[in-house]
């Protein structure tokens, strides 16, 4: 944290390299970031949980149904449980997809949604194709992989397992985390993010706090002002008082003696009042490098 | 040197952006606890007001974003402001149609537009199915031993070469009903397998459609396959009559994932002026559409499978069943149905 208030900047350092312009049509980029494969992947095995954790429970009752022998025939369980297994594989995504919330009960746990490429609306015909393209993404090598023991059946199984190595990592493979099914419907899967009304820092205290001279709050720029602000909601001890060393050296502190925490929030309060008012004249200072 | 910027009194003053933040935070607020509502499906229970209230909020919470990113340097804020508009963006702006909405538009209009638009590729998948069932009726003509390479065991069911006469006409007409529990499993599964075939063929589209011509072909030459056998033994009207009162839904429903499949393929192979990116999601998208129909269809004909077939069991009423679908689906896609809105 502190080392980014002494060493020069990166390009695009701090930047995560997941956000992706989206421009509402008022005008505004909401600037989107995107899943990451790991939270992909979480989802996908979440739904293939409930999948398979609802395929069991119709399979019991089929069971039960056979055993109980309350139906005379014993096709119904049976077509009962090819027809749900095949409406589980065909369309558990896409009916949760089409639903407003566009996710299904694992993105949303891993507060995913899908969302279309192009900004506008998630159309069915989008939700469609990328949910039809599992089929050959995922369930085809599944199936290819169980197909038997006989030595044929040993490389058709190899090759599913190419197959599918293809298909589960090609998100990796691009930038924007598309699977072969994203590419064809024109969608992607975008973070919906969750944040709570942090309280504002740059309140000001019952008193007036210490003074800094002009010079003194030219010492950083923007982006040391947010590095400060994590420091201070972190709050951890030690890095508050490094952090407050830092800047006391830095700014040649030599007024009143006060705790780090504290002087850390006058600090703040000073420093980010004189970068905004600057804002209000057009001028952004990014970091301590700007001048 | 040291000249003092921020005297005592000054100092006391609130920062604008901190005003800024304090007289819309109860806005943001109740912007925050709708769409929690919303978000959880629960949107029914709000009242007509708070419907109304969600646009209007969520304009004042992207202008202020605008503002806090051009004015306020509390990055908490800011990204605060990000995550609520981005939440409101997909409410205000996303598909609010509910399930039965969206399918009640897809069936009056967007599928048969969909798949007019597919005439093209409709014509081809049809032509390399024929081509399939030309080739292996030709094959297991001049030699019978081809027929198993065309038919998987699993598929055929003993309706093989050396199968005599009477049992292939047994297997056309449910005449003992002793065997109907094992029949209508063999329905189910085998419209599972369709289904999935199809599936498949519209998915491979993607490597330039070859794959998805290679099971058109498949397909037809599994046809062909069964008519030669059945021909053989004279049976071919009768064979027919049960092939098509669902067979014309069914091979029609695989025809048009074939040409979904296919226009996928060409869309990736021959971009034209879009990106081979653009072109793709764009096929993909109008394909996806007539696809969405495709598993209907194959619920139909598997419908028509199981009862249709084992109720009727005159070879005349099954061809006048299978005419009328043939009817029905060239009136349904036919139809006009205006330019896409």
């Amino acid at each position: 944290m502190s080392a980014a208030l002494n060493t020069p900047p990166r390009r695009d350092a701090g930047e995560p390299g997941r956000i992706r312009r989206f421009v509402t049509p008022e005008g505004v980029d909401l600037r989107l970031t995107l899943g990451e494969a790991s939270e992909r992947a979480g989802a996908f095995l979440i739904d293939l949980s409930i999948m398979v954790a609802i395929l069991a429970a119709i399979t019991i009752l089929c069971w039960a149904m056979l055993a109980g022998n309350r139906f005379a025939d014993l096709s119904l369980p049976a077509i009962i449980w090819l027809l749900s297994f095949f409406l589980l594989r065909c369309f558990y995504f896409t009916v949760f997809e089409l639903r407003p919330s566009n996710a299904t009960p694992g993105k949303r746990l891993m507060g995913l949604r899908v969302a279309a490429r192009d900004g506008g609306r998630l159309g069915a015909d989008a939700i469609f194709a990328r949910n039809l393209v599992r089929e050959v993404e995922i369930f085809l090598p599944i199936t290819m992989f169980f197909a038997g023991n006989d030595p044929v059946s040993g490389w058709i199984a190899g090759a599913g397992l190419v197959w599918t190595g293809i298909f589960l990592f090609f998100p990796l493979f691009n930038r924007d985390r598309l699977r072969i099914g994203d590419l064809l419907a024109g969608t992607w899967v975008v973070k919906l993010p969750r944040r709570a009304l942090l309280a504002d820092l740059a309140t000001a205290p019952a008193g007036s706090g210490p003074a800094f001279t002009t010079e003194q709050l030219r010492a950083y720029g923007v982006k040391e002002l947010q590095v400060l602000e994590t420091v201070l909601r972190q709050n951890r001890e030690a890095t508050v008082r490094e952090v407050a060393e830092r800047i006391r050296r830095k700014i040649d502190w030599q007024g009143e003696s006060l705790a780090d925490g504290e002087f850390l929030r006058a600090y703040y309060l000073a420093l980010r009042r004189e970068l905004e008012g600057k804002l209000l004249f057009g001028k952004r200072r990014k970091d301590k490098h700007d001048q | 040197m040291s000249d003092i910027v921020n005297d005592a009194p000054l100092r006391d003053i609130p920062l604008r952006s901190n005003r800024f933040r304090r007289e819309r935070e109860a806005e943001w607020q109740r912007l925050e606890s709708l769409l929690k509502l919303a978000e959880a499906g629960r949107w029914r229970r709000l009242s007509d007001d708070d419907l109304l209230a969600i646009p209007v909020l969520y304009r004042s919470a992207i202008s202020a974003l605008s503002i806090a990113r051009a004015t306020s340097l509390d990055q908490g804020l800011v990204r605060y402001l990000e995550a609520l508009c981005t939440r409101a963006y997909f409410f205000v702006y996303g598909g609010r149609a509910s399930l039965g909405e969206r399918l009640g538009s897809f069936f009056a209009r967007g599928w048969a537009r969909a798949v007019q638009g597919l005439w093209r590729e409709l014509l081809a998948a049809f032509l390399v199915t024929l081509l399939g069932a030309v080739v292996a009726y030709a094959m297991v003509q001049a030699d019978p031993d081809w027929y198993r390479s065309f038919v998987p065991a699993g598929l055929s069911g003993g309706r093989d070469p050396e199968a005599t006469a009477q049992y292939l006409r047994s297997t056309l007409y449910d005449e003992g009903r002793n065997g109907g529990d094992a029949l209508s499993i063999f329905a189910t599964y085998l419209f599972t397998h369709n289904a999935r075939i199809a599936i498949m063929t519209f998915a491979l589209g993607f490597a330039f459609g070859v794959p998805t011509l290679l099971l058109l072909a498949y397909n037809g030459a599994m046809l062909g396959a069964m008519l030669a056998v059945f021909i053989r033994k004279d049976l071919g009207f009768e064979l027919g009559g049960w092939l098509m009162i669902h067979g014309v839904t069914e091979l029609l429903a695989i025809i048009l994932a074939g040409a979904a499949g296919l226009r996928i393929g060409l869309a990736v192979a021959f971009p034209g002026a879009d990106s081979r990116l653009a072109s793709a999601s764009l096929a993909g998208r109008q394909a996806a559409t007539a696809m969405g129909g495709v598993v209907v269809m194959l619920v139909l004909a598997g419908l028509l499978e199981g009862f249709g077939r084992q109720l009727i069991q005159g070879d005349l009423w099954r061809y006048a069943i299978a005419g009328s679908t043939a009817v029905f689906w060239a009136l349904y896609f036919g139809w006009p149905r205006g330019r896409a809105a």
